[in-house]
Parts: structure tokens; C-alpha cells; sequence
């Protein structure tokens, strides 16, 4: 059937902010879906509230709103855009649920929206949790003996039916949010609870536990006419009982004979026709490991994380012909664009095997409880490729970038035998390197296999890599078992840590047996036919696929890893723009990464695209094939910059700012010595390697002092010390891993921050804009919640923030991008830091600003001079529009971390609020990350520290004046009660039943103002406090500056009705206006 | 121990040794599937092959006694990436390599499998040998392999005794060419009551017998090599009997009723081979394993119409004959492995077994 004629417009909803559970894989699969509609001559409207997104470039859609995700903006979208259809299942979880909300409150009915793809009613089915149970019932699929229940007292009935332990899982959340397995009659009460509140109908379902099984999952595609593939299956390491999301999946499955891998396929296929889901949908299996038993776990009826990885897994784009078959093609009118030859009705053959392992928080949250469950706790994932299983472990084993390149972990070394044997029963994110472990120490496969019923097939795998390294340690190191060592993903790192050799010895032992990495293509048919696909991946094999082409300007792009807190989806912004940039400067462009969630990864971004991790030694097996003609570093994050001096010491030429100026904005006394020259001030300072050194610096500066590693991103590790003993804990933090370079000790200036990122030529430089930070210092940039352009500063500020920029920019020989962070102390200009590369807020700097920032810096790199380039130099003339960045936090995922906000990043996303009004736009902020602003009859709790009691008062006023009930603990009840704020006084923690915290389990308040006291300790009120909130996602702002904020949307921001803003069209205005 | 690949072209990859050591000589192919090694390799239209497995990873879930195909592997040979020295799987009752040593099946492991495909797939099926000697003489050996030619495996295949599996519902003769297990299977779970004849059977034997409905089985070679049982198929054609031709069984058919089959450059093997079924308009994923295919062209529109293509390269899947009794496909709706999409081919026999019951 082809494209259907009537559907011309079509909305696409995005996901939002990157939040644990839902991340950078529905950009990648929104922005292929938006082209692939594109390419069909569709007019798309975008909406999304995230910034940090390519689907919201103009590039991607015609009109592109970067609104909240609610209802209401959408309705009004609608009402503006009129688009005659609606594809509702690209957009994760959240465009998924609120397509079905504007569907169902009739809005798509009363504007004439077509719901494209998979139908209303088949959505409902699949999420439904009864629904879903009736339909598998109905066509004879076995599910897990469960039951949906909407209180606990019929959860707790249902247990003692079946017998504990079970599962919790909530309907209608992401990533199984407030699900988990529960042991005992207390824990199910606890779950349970959690679980009917988080989930937007009310419902839980409770099943038997199948822990132990085998977790398989099918990507599965159907088209209108019923054409039914899948796309792959995979295989999760870990079995049932971790979150398929915080899982090592390895595809395609390892463990299934044909006869199960048929079966379940067959099930797949006839659950999505059963379903008559149009489209990619995702199911999960749990196969009993002593027989043919199976149950299905879960079906997606729409893309999602699994879906973005078999993509990759097997360069099958399944979102792209998602979207033609929402437009009404039939599969086999879609081509394969991998082969060119074949059709998209086929199913793809591997011939090589993928392992993806997930990347999670806990090197930031070092307190947070590493446990793995049901709750998805990671941020991000790796995924690597090799013809052996072994090969693929180590490489995404190292793409982690966690200072380990083995399946060894020093931390685990020095513990006895019998505590490895102890932890195997704790699945964590270690419990891989422990099984590794476990092995070194002795133990079988078999013995493992009985605790963790992790496959044997799978700890055989593990223990080959341990033998492997006694032979490597023992054995003479000849050609035949070095080749064999690399083949199964040994860096030279590694085997040179294991014979007492540099690496360097070992890649000169190699260079002169011959022993180099070749390159097979991933072309989705097992190379039955001829692809012309440009995606690659090294194996250890002597046939080599890959050829360098031979073109003038081959540029090498580093990609920025897995996702993570600190260095998310906008250094793939950043890098995939770089590649369309030099492409458009006919560059020929290859791009390094090993994200599969993400648009760089797409094969056909670049001319060539390496699936490989982002090492020295991986990097350089490329650039040895490759010979590129340049590299460009500062658009891949932390992780890209950091290779700049092993690709210089390649011989490769450093598009932009060169690793000396890399160097001396990271190196203290160069920096400093930057600054003496450019006359720049900032804070008092030292340098420190130890924690007594340490205290002596700030016995000489004065506390507070910022406490923080060099080379860092996302203020990883950085914190604010008050006292000798805060430096002794950070120190010990900092120094788990050990440091190259020294630890930086800054005096903590607590004033106003400005944030500049600005493109330089060596010459003039280019400030698209200054934003300034809501809170003051203190709280990490990533964290605070920014404005552009500036509300509170003055012009003479700004004239010396641009000043300084130029500056800081020319010394330091920037070329492209730099990104200054300055603070306002006492009417004076500090510079804080300065990083050459580009940053998180250069997406959205670019989206309000409509200056294609990643563009000019690429050209500058390349030789062109900004005042050629028609945007000017200096500072850009403001937007008519403010835009406010607010950040989104994945707290109720994350048990035991603490909520409160501090100069290390804790944020995992962002959204944007944009308008006219700097109230309105700082309204639509709050909205677009889920607040709800308090209003009259609101109860808000006010709990802060002695030193805000001053500050709080006026918010306090304000509050009562706008009609909200106030609530506040012992000293800060006192003190506003003697300031003549009527507040209801509640009990302390210590106090006893009722307190604070039943006031918070009971939903009492609808928004906590919570200020940290210094002493960080766990069990301070204040952290119990804000965990609670967390949990129960009750809003608590942590910063008096917030809480400000919140007051003054409410006041300012409510005079008028929201106005949704075509970000497409915003650019237009700003050019005529400049 | 070592063991060396030579391809009829020159081509030499140096592994190990699995399986059974003797030197062997076959014509070499490649499957694509993920799974299903043991199926394939007792896969009957195997014989005279060394299979080379595209998938890297082999042996990963061992060999039992329920996946076999038929009594004995079949295949010459098999090529793989890596072995998988244990197999993990509740069935697992050996590994492959043991068990191509019991069967003296010779392999070759530690090899670049994916180079070896696109040698197959750009210079088309060819002959190779795999040696375990220390250092071969390529050109004696090159001699050797150029010689090769799969002959008389439909012969050594077959079974000598006819074979009965009893059942309730339509009586079918089975012409066993090489036939997978799962054939007979398929029809005996649906209640047929199979037949199962060698495949030198006359066309009056099975014609006597009071048949419901005659099956061709898949098999292997050359299906023009079989002349006297394409003699033999022509009469159950033109005998008012429903019959269902799988593979070499449709293929004969084609010879039988005058069209012409050819050797495909690198043939179809593997479990995702997208088949259009003309009449319905829709694909279908498919398990495959034929180097032969009948020619389009010689198809008389007369005597049958292509009732089924291949999506990726257009070749004949499929014909359904004019006299309405008659269709076979080339692809395997009996999996097995592969994807299970075309059972329903077999109901659509037992259908007009059916019908041209209730018609007489």
C-alpha cells in the first residue's frame, strides 16, 4: 500500500528531558522518523520541551516548539498548527502517554488529528495491564501469574495467594519507576504504595517472581498489511530480576537453540498481530532455563531503548521505517538502505555479536545504593561490537570510561575469598567484575552459575578472559597468543599491566608481528549481499573490509560516549552538527563512538561511521587505517578533549584549539599564569595532592573553599568544604581513584554566575549570548536553572564579561569554542573556569539565539575568519525572546542520594522555557519539568538553614499573601512566627509518629523549600527530609534563589495565557530584527 | 591441531581442527542463520557440502536427540568462526564437536567465516577441501577439489524401507529425496496419517496405495541429475492426486512438467529470506537452503503461475499448477530450522486433500 495521500502534516511529539529510563535514544529515533516524514514531502511540527535535542533543530522539522509535554501546550499547538495527524510512538513513554491523553480527552477528535501507526485502542491494549493480560490470554501467550491491583490491602491479599516473593510493576511508568521485587509483607507494602501513586491510572500489577529465568526480548515490526518481522533478539546476561535497562544484553541471544529461538520469535509475531500494533514494538520474554516454559513479560508498543540498540545492533533503522509505515507503506516498499538492494522485509543476519552494558551514576553518587532491580537506576549504555563475545565485553567494558580496560577491579583485589564468594548474592553494577573475580579466585563456572543463575555459557566467556590472562601473565608472549589476547578485546594497556611492559612495548611487539586490528562492516546481512553501509567495527581477523578512502580533508570526529550526568545528549548535538558543518564544507567526515542510543551512531551522519570505544588504542587503530587529514575534539565532551594529546602524539593535526591550549586551561599554573598576563582576577587559590595539603591551603584562603579534580566534567567530585573535616571526606572521595594531576582548592565565592560560550578564530571572537544563573555560586551550572539573555546584570558587567571573554579566548589561542564560567562578587568580575571545547548550553544558545554556533566555530577551525562569516564578532544582539533553562533530575530512581543541590552536577536533563516575558518563559520552565507551581491553598513546607532564615522571610510573605498554607520546622516556625508570618509549626523527625516525614508519606505539602546545613551526613534530618519528597516526587527546592524563583512565576508569570513559540520561526524574526 | 581451508580458487585459511580430522572435500556454502547448527547439519540437502557458518559464534547450546533431522548429519562439512568448547542448555546432551567426531564429520574452526562468505557470495559456490595435513601440495590438492561434483546424494540420502507414521486424518505419500524430519512431523501433528517412500519408489506403487494426497520432500544436488524420478513425478502429476512439493520436491515437479532449473551464483541458506505470496500480497519470512532454482521464464503459464517470489532477488518461490491440485514452493515451511511463518502450507494441503475428497 502506498503513502497515504490525505496525511500532509504531521505533529511528532518528543520525550522530553533526559531522565533515567528515557534518554538520547528517542532523539535518535524522533530525528530519523522526522527525516524519514521529511523525505516524504511531510510538513512536521515538533514538539518537545528538551533543547539539547536534534529533533528540535530546524534542520529536522518545519515548525519546532520547545514547550512543556502536558496537555495544554499540546492542545494549543494543535489549535495553532492544525496538523492533520499525529504519530504518537516515537516519542518514548511520555509522547506515547500523552498522545493517548489528548486522545482521550478528545482533542485529537474535536481538531480532525489522526492518530498515525499503531491505533488508540491497540495502545491501550498493549499498556493496559489487564487489557494486555486478556489479549495474551485470548491468543493462547502464557504471562506471569499476576494480577492488577489498585490498593495494597488487594495486593497483600494477592500475595498470600501466591506466595512471596513477588513483583511490583506499575502501570503506565517509565523504566518500571516505583516497581521492584518484594520479599516480605512489609517490603510489598512499601512497593505497592509507592507503585499506585507513581502510575498515572492508579494501578500496580503484582506477579509471581520468576527471578532466575532467562530474560530474552524480540524487536518485532508489522505493517498495515501484516507483513510481520523481527528486526533482532536479544539475550540479557543478567536474568530476570534486573531491569532490562540496567541489564548486559548481548544480541543476538547466545543460549537458545532454534527451537526456542523460534518459539519465542513466533510468539513475538503473533502477540504484534494479535496487537495489530503499526510499527516497531518491543516484547520480553522470560524463558525458564529447564525447559520450554516461557512467559511474556512486557510488551512496548512503540520504539524504545531496546528498539534504538537493535538498530545499531544491526543496522536495521527501525524508526525510520516505523515512520513509513505510519504514513502508510508497506514494508516491502521500503527500501533496505543498508544493502541498496534488498528491501526493509527481511530480517537481519548478524555475523558478529554485540554487547551492550549500561552506564550508571554510582561513580557520582557515591552513596547512592548501587543495588540493581526493577527500578532502572543508569543514565546511559556502551555498546560494542566483535566477532567473539569476548571481544565485545572488553571493548564496552572500556567504553565505559571508568579507569578500567578488564574485567578487573582493583577495589575488589584486596578482599578475601570469602567475601567474593559473599558478594556474588548482591547484584549490582560490580556484580560482572565480582563474577570475574570469583573465577581469578578459583571458583567454577558451575559454583557461580548456582548463585547468580547467570548462563554457563556466559561465565565460560568470562572464564576464558580469566585463563587468558594467566597465560598472558605466564606464558611467553609469541605471536599466536598475543593475536589470540587481542582478538578477545586485550588492549595493550592491559596485557602490558599484566607482564610488567608500556603499552607502548606491547603495540611495538605488535606493530612488528604484524598483529593489527582490522575492520568488518555491519551490514544487516551477514554479507550475503554487497553493502555499500559505512559502519565498521575492528576485529583481530586478517581480512580487512574497511579501506581508507583516499580523499583530501578527511576529518576524524570524537563522539562523547555513553550518556551520563555531566556529559549528556548535547555533545552529540554538538558532534553530529560538526559533521553536517564540515560535510557541508566538503569534508569527508568519520565519526568514533560507541552510544547507541544516539544520532552520531546513525550510519548515515558521516561518510564513515567506527563503532568502536573512545581510547587511545582504539582510536589510533583507526587513525592508522584512516590517515585523516585532521581531528576534531571539542565537540565529544570531556571524553573527545581527553585524546587530544594521544592524537597529536599520532601525528594528527588538532582542528581548533590545540592540546597546548587545552592544556593551559586545565593546568592550574598555566592557567594562572594566563591570568596574571591577561590581568583577569579570580578566586584565591591552591593546588593539593593530599588532604593535610589541602587544609593548609584553605587555613590560608579561608573556608568555604571549592574542593575539586582537574580534568573533570560535571564538577565530578567537586565540593564545597566548610571545614578541615569536609576536606578530609572529599579528599578520601577524590583520591578512590588515583590522580594524575593535582586537586584544585578555590576560595568559594558566593555571588551571581554568568556562563559565556563563544566561537573564536585565533582573532575576533563571537558571544552569541550570556545567561546567568538563577541560584548564586555554588551549585554547578549544569544544575542551576539559567536565563538568556541576562535579567539582573548590568550593562558594564556584561561589557567586562565580553572583555574578559576576548581575553581569556586570544591568550589561550581558542580556536572554535570555549565556554567561560565568570562570578559577580562584590561588584566584581571573577572568572571561575574556562573550558576550550564546546558545552551543554550550546544547543539551546543556538536554538534562541538562531546563531549556528557549532557551524561558525567548525568553519573557524578550518581557516575562516568570523567577520566573514555574517554573524559578526562580539556580543550578538539579544533575542527578543528569554529562554530558561531548567534542569530535570532523576531522583525517586536513585535511592540514597541526596536531593540536595552543590557544586557537583546531579542533574541528568534539561528542558526550556521560551518567551517574550522572562516570567512567562520561567512559568513554561517550571511546567515543562512537571512543577506544579503552588498556589492559593497549596501547603508548603519551609525547613532551611540558620543563615536563610533572613532571606526565606520575604518568599514566606509572598507566600502567605498569595493564599498558601505554610508549614515549617522548629527554628524556622519560630523565626518567621516572630517576623509576624503565620506558619503551622510540624514535628521533628526525632519527635515521633506524626512528624515531619508521615506528613510527607501522607502528601501533605505540595512543595518543600529544604536549604542543606553544611554537615552532610546521612542521617541529618534534612537528607531524610528531601529523600522522602524524592520518593513520594513531592517538588523540593533546595536553594533560597529557587524557591525565589518559584514565588516570582507564580506572581509575574500568571497574568496571561501561555503562547506557545515556534522556535523555527523565532530564528526568522531575530534575523530581520539584527 | 591444525587445519587448513582451500577454496577451488586458491584461497587458503589456516585454523584448527574440529570435529573429525580426515581430509574431506565438498562444495562449499554458506547459511546465514543464528541458530539451528545441528539441524542443518542432518539436514539431508546438505549432503555433498561443507557448510560455512556466517554466524561467528557455534556449539553455543551443544547437540541433543531431539533437533536431529534425519538419522545422521548430512553435510561433508562445517566451517566456523568459534567453537564453542561446552554447550549450555537444558537439552544439551554433547558438544559439537564431539559430535562430528562421532559421526566423522570434518571441520575446521578459527577461520574469518565472513571473508570466506563474500569470497562465496562475489565468486560464487565452489568447491574446497579441508586438510589436516601439516603442508598441503595446493596444486594436487587444487586438482582434487576442481574434480569434485555432489553426485548421487539423493540416493544415499533416501531411506530403503518405506515408512509408516500413523494418524487419524488424510493419508499421505511421502517421496522421501532427502526429507527433513520435521516435514513429516508437520503433516503427522495435523493428524496425517504419512507414508514415508524411498525415493526410487514407482509412481504406480504410490498411486495404488489410495492416497489422499502425495508430499516431494526437500533434498539434495543437482535436481536434473534425477531424471528417472522426474519420470516418476510427471505420472503423479498427471494422476488426479493432490500433491505438495517442498524445495528439490518443487523443483522436480518444475523438470516434470517441462520447466528448467539453474544453479544460483552463492544459492539461498539461512532463516530470513522475505517471500511474497503473490495471491495475498504479502511477505512472508522464510527458511531456506537450495544453490538450484527454477527458471521463471520456463515456466509454462499454461501448466502453472508463479505463486510466489522472492522479495530480495526476484527468483520463482513458488507455483501453482493449473490442474488445481497441485503447489509446491522452494523455500522450507517446515522450518527447522528457520522461522515457522509457512506452516500454514501444510494445512493448505490438508485442505485439498480434503476437498478433492469431497469432490470424488
Amino acid at each position: 500500500m502506498p503513502k497515504n495521500p490525505d496525511i500532509k502534516k504531521v505533529l511528532v511529539i518528543g520525550s522530553g528531558p533526559i531522565i533515567i529510563g528515557q534518554a538520547a535514544e528517542f532523539d535518535y529515533a524522533g530525528t530519523q522518523a522526522c527525516r524519514a516524514l521529511r523525505e516524504e514531502g511531510v510538513e512536521v511540527v515538533l514538539v518537545n520541551s528538551n533543547p539539547a535535542t536534534i529533533m528540535t533543530d530546524r534542520d529536522i522539522a518545519d515548525h519546532v516548539y520547545i514547550e512543556p509535554l502536558n496537555t495544554a501546550s499540546v492542545t494549543q499547538i494543535i489549535e495553532m498548527e492544525r496538523p492533520d495527524s499525529i504519530l504518537p510512538t516515537l516519542g518514548g513513554q511520555t509522547g506515547l502517554n500523552l498522545a493517548m491523553a489528548l486522545a482521550e480527552d478528545g482533542t485529537l477528535e474535536r481538531y480532525g488529528v489522526r492518530l498515525l501507526g499503531t491505533s488508540a485502542e491497540s495502545i491501550r491494549k498493549a499498556e493496559d495491564r489487564q487489557g494486555f493480560k486478556d489479549t495474551m490470554e485470548r491468543i493462547g501467550q502464557p504471562c506471569v501469574t499476576s494480577k492488577v491491583v489498585e490498593c495494597v490491602e488487594d495486593a497483600m491479599d494477592f500475595a498470600a495467594e501466591i506466595g512471596l516473593p513477588v513483583i511490583v510493576r506499575p502501570a503506565y511508568t517509565l523504566g518500571g519507576t516505583g516497581g521492584g521485587i518484594a520479599g516480605t509483607r512489609a517490603e510489598l507494602h512499601e512497593i505497592a504504595s509507592g507503585g499506585i501513586r507513581l502510575s498515572r491510572v492508579g494501578q500496580v500489577l503484582i506477579e509471581r517472581c520468576i527471578s532466575g529465568w532467562k530474560e530474552i526480548e524480540y524487536e518485532v515490526i508489522r505493517d498495515s498489511a501484516g507483513n510481520v518481522i523481527t528486526v533482532c533478539n536479544m539475550e540479557n546476561v543478567d536474568p530476570v530480576g534486573v531491569h532490562t535497562g540496567d541489564s548486559i544484553v548481548v544480541a543476538p541471544s547466545q543460549t537458545l537453540a532454534d527451537r526456542e529461538y523460534q518459539m519465542l520469535r513466533s510468539a513475538a509475531l503473533d502477540i504484534i498481530s494479535a496487537l495489530e500494533i503499526e510499527g516497531g514494538c518491543n516484547v520480553q520474554f522470560a524463558l525458564n532455563p529447564d525447559s520450554f516454559e516461557y512467559a511474556v513479560i512486557e510488551v512496548n508498543p512503540r520504539v524504545s531503548r531496546s528498539s534504538a540498540l537493535a538498530s545499531k545492533a544491526t543496522g536495521y533503522p527501525i524508526a525510520k521505517v516505523a515512520a513509513k509505515i505510519a504514513l502508510g507503506y508497506t514494508l516491502d516498499e521500503i527500501p533496505n538502505s543498508v544493502t541498496g538492494k534488498t528491501s526493509a522485509c527481511f530480517e537481519p543476519a548478524l555475523d558478529y555479536c554485540v554487547v551492550k552494558i549500561p552506564k550508571w551514576p554510582f561513580d557520582k553518587f557515591v552513596h547512592a545504593s548501587r543495588k540493581l532491580g526493577t527500578q532502572m537506576k543508569a543514565t546511559g549504555e556502551v555498546m560494542a561490537i566483535d566477532n567473539t563475545f569476548e571481544g565485545a565485553l572488553m571493548k564496552a567494558v572500556r567504553s565505559l570510561e571508568q579507569h578500567v580496560n578488564s574485567l578487573n577491579l582493583d577495589s575488589l583485589k584486596t578482599l578475601p575469598d570469602g567475601e567474593i564468594r559473599e558478594r556474588l548474592n548482591r547484584i549490582d553494577d560490580q556484580r560482572l567484575f565480582v563474577m570475574a573475580e570469583a573465577l581469578r579466585r578459583g571458583l567454577s563456572p558451575e559454583e557461580i552459575h548456582a548463585v547468580t543463575k547467570v548462563d554457563l555459557w556466559f561465565l565460560d566467556r568470562f572464564l576464558n578472559i580469566v585463563e587468558m590472562e594467566n597465560r598472558i601473565a605466564s606464558e611467553p608472549l609469541g605471536c599466536e597468543l598475543l593475536r589470540e589476547a587481542k582478538a578477545m578485546g586485550f588492549t595493550d594497556e592491559f596485557i602490558g599491566q599484566l607482564t610488567g611492559r608500556t603499552h607502548f612495548a606491547v603495540k611495538a611487539l605488535r606493530d612488528e608481528l604484524g598483529i593489527r586490528a582490522s575492520f568488518k562492516m555491519v551490514d544487516t546481512c551477514a554479507a550475503e549481499f554487497d553493502a555499500a553501509t559505512p559502519y565498521y567495527y575492528s576485529t583481530y581477523d586478517e581480512v580487512s573490509e574497511a579501506e581508507g578512502a583516499d580523499v583530501p580533508k578527511k576529518v576524524l570526529v570524537l563522539g562523547s560516549g555513553p550518556i551520563r550526568i555531566g556529559q549528556g545528549i548535547e555533545f552529540d548535538f554538538c558532534s553530529v552538527h560538526s559533521v553536517w558543518s564540515l560535510r557541508k564544507l566538503g569534508c569527508y567526515t568519520i565519526i568514533v563512538n560507541n552510544n547507541p542510543e544516539t544520532v552520531s551512531t546513525d550510519f548515515d551522519v558521516a561518510d564513515k561511521l567506527y563503532f568502536e570505544p573512545l581510547t587511545p588504542e582504539d582510536v589510533q587503530n583507526i587513525v592508522e587505517l584512516e590517515k585523516p587529514w585532521g581531528a576534531v575534539v571539542q565537540f565529544g565532551g570531556q571524553t573527545a578533549i581527553q585524546l587530544t594529546k594521544d592524537l597529536s602524539n599520532m601525528g594528527v593535526r588538532i582542528l581548533g584549539t590545540d592540546a597546548e591550549g587545552v592544556d593551559a586551561a586545565e593546568d592550574r599554573e598555566k592557567f594562572d599564569q594566563i591570568l596574571k598576563m591577561t590581568g583577569i582576577e579570580k578566586a584565591e587559590a591552591g593546588t593539593c595532592f593530599t588532604a593535610k595539603e589541602g587544609k593548609e591551603i584553605a587555613g590560608r584562603i579561608g573556608y568555604p573553599v571549592l574542593v575539586r579534580p582537574s580534568y573533570v566534567l560535571g564538577g565530578q567530585g567537586m565540593q564545597i568544604a566548610y571545614n578541615d573535616r569536609d576536606i578530609d571526606e572529599y579528599m578520601a572521595i577524590i583520591n578512590m581513584v588515583s590522580q594524575e594531576h593535582p586537586i584544585l582548592v578555590d576560595k568559594y565565592l558566593m555571588g551571581r554566575e554568568l556562563e559565556v560560550d563563544a566561537v573564536c578564530d585565533g582573532e575576533d571572537i563571537l558571544i552569541p549570548g550570556i545567561m546567568e544563573h538563577i541560584e548564586r555560586a555554588g551549585i554547578h551550572s549544569g544544575d542551576s536553572i539559567s536565563v538568556y539573555p541576562p535579567v539582573k546584570i548590568e550593562q558594564r558587567h556584561q561589557k567586562i564579561v565580553a572583555d574578559y571573554t576576548r581575553r581569556l579566548a586570544t591568550a589561550l589561542h581558542v580556536v572554535g569554542l570555549v565556554n567561560i564560567q565568570f562570578v559577580i562578587y562584590n561588584d566584581k568580575v571573577y572568572v571561575i573556569e574556562v573550558n576550550p571545547r564546546s558545552s551543554r548550553t550550546i544547543p539551546y544558545i543556538t536554538k534562541v539565539t538562531g546563531v549556528p554556533i557549532i557551524e561558525l566555530a567548525t568553519r573557524v577551525m578550518l581557516g575562516d575568519k568570523l567577520k566573514n562569516l555574517g554573524y559578526g564578532t562580539g556580543l550578538y544582539p539579544e533575542s527578543p525572546y528569554y529562554a530558561v533553562k531548567m534542569p530535570v533530575f532523576s531522583f525517586s530512581k536513585l535511592t540514597d542520594v541526596d536531593t540536595a543541590l552543590g557544586p557537583e552536577m546531579k542533574s541528568t536533563g534539561e528542558v526550556l522555557g521560551v518567551d517574550r516575558d522572562f516570567y512567562q518563559a520561567l512559568l513554561k520552565a517550571f511546567k515543562g519539568v512537571g512543577m506544579e507551581i503552588p498556589k492559593s491553598g497549596s501547603n508548603v513546607l519551609l525547613t532551611v538553614k540558620d543563615e536563610d532564615k533572613p532571606e526565606i522571610l520575604p518568599i514566606a510573605r509572598s507566600m502567605e499573601e498569595l493564599g498558601m498554607e505554610l508549614y515549617a520546622t522548629g527554628g524556622t516556625c519560630d523565626y518567621l512566627r516572630a517576623h509576624g508570618v503565620s506558619c503551622r509549626k510540624v514535628g521533628r523527625i526525632a519527635d515521633g509518629s506524626p512528624n515531619i516525614l508521615d506528613q510527607i508519606e501522607s502528601g501533605t505539602f505540595d512543595l518543600i523549600v529544604n536549604t542543606p546545613g553544611h554537615d552532610h551526613s546521612h542521617n541529618r534530618d534534612g537528607f531524610r527530609i528531601r529523600r522522602a519528597a524524592a520518593e513520594r516526587s513531592i517538588p523540593v527546592v533546595t536553594a533560597i534563589d529557587t524557591a525565589h524563583a518559584v514565588i516570582q512565576a507564580r506572581i509575574m508569570g500568571r497574568v496571561k495565557q501561555l503562547r506557545a513559540v515556534d522556535i523555527a520561526q523565532v530564528n526568522g524574526v531575530i534575523h530581520r530584527e539584527s | 591441531m591444525k587445519a587448513t581451508l582451500i577454496l577451488e580458487n586458491g584461497s587458503v585459511f589456516c585454523g584448527t581442527s574440529m570435529g573429525c580430522a580426515a581430509d574431506c572435500i565438498c562444495e562449499m556454502v554458506f547459511n546465514t542463520s543464528m541458530a539451528g547448527y545441528q539441524e542443518i547439519l542432518t539436514d539431508p540437502s546438505y549432503a555433498g557440502q561443507g557448510v560455512v557458518m556466517t554466524y561467528p559464534l557455534i556449539g553455543n547450546y551443544g547437540v541433543n536427540s531431539e533437533d536431529n533431522e534425519s538419522r545422521r548429519p548430512w553435510a561433508s562439512a562445517m566451517i566456523v568462526r568459534r567453537l564453542s568448547p561446552r554447550g549450555s542448555n537444558f537439552r544439551c546432551e554433547g558438544t559439537l564437536d564431539e559430535y562430528l567426531k562421532e559421526h566423522g564429520i570434518t571441520g575446521i574452526c578459527g577461520v574469518d567465516t565472513r571473508a570466506i562468505t563474500r569470497l562465496l557470495r562475489d565468486q560464487g559456490t565452489m568447491n574446497g577441501m579441508i586438510t589436516t595435513e601439516e603442508t598441503p601440495d595446493l596444486e594436487q590438492k587444487l586438482k582434487l577439489i576442481r574434480d569434485y561434483r555432489v553426485r548421487g546424494t539423493v540416493e544415499e540420502t533416501t531411506r530403503s524401507r518405506v515408512e509408516v507414521y500413523p494418524g487419524d486424518g488424510p493419508r499421505v505419500a511421502l517421496l522421501d529425496l532427502g526429507v527433513k524430519e520435521n516435514m513429516i512431523r508437520s503433516l503427522h501433528r495435523r493428524g496425517c496419517e504419512v507414508t514415508v517412500f524411498p525415493a526410487h519408489t514407482p509412481a504406480k506403487v504410490i498411486l495404488e496405495g489410495g492416497f489422499d494426497g502425495v508430499m516431494l520432500s526437500n533434498g539434495p544436488g543437482d535436481p536434473a541429475d534425477n531424471v528417472e524420478i522426474i519420470g516418476e513425478v510427471k505420472k503423479l502429476y498427471d494422476a488426479d492426486i493432490p500433491v505438495f512439493a517442498v524445495c528439490l520436491g518443487h523443483q522436480l515437479m518444475a523438470l516434470a512438467t517441462g520447466a528448467v532449473t539453474e544453479k544460483l551464483k552463492y544459492g539461498h541458506r539461512g532463516g530470513n529470506h522475505p517471500v511474497r505470496d503473490m495471491a495475498e500480497g504479502r511477505v512472508y519470512i522464510t527458511s531456506q537452503n537450495h544453490g538450484y532454482v527454477v527458471k521463471a521464464e520456463s515456466v509454462d503459464p499454461a501448466v502453472a503461475e508463479i505463486s510466489h517470489v522472492n522479495v530480495n532477488d526476484g527468483t520463482v518461490e513458488g507455483l501453482r499448477y493449473r490442474n488445481g491440485r497441485v503447489f509446491t514452493v522452494q523455500f522450507h515451511p517446515e522450518a527447522s530450522p528457520g522461522p515457522r511463518d509457512t506452516g500454514y502450507l501444510f494445512d493448505r494441503f490438508i485442505e485439498n486433500m480434503k476437498g478433492a475428497k469431497g469432490h470424488a
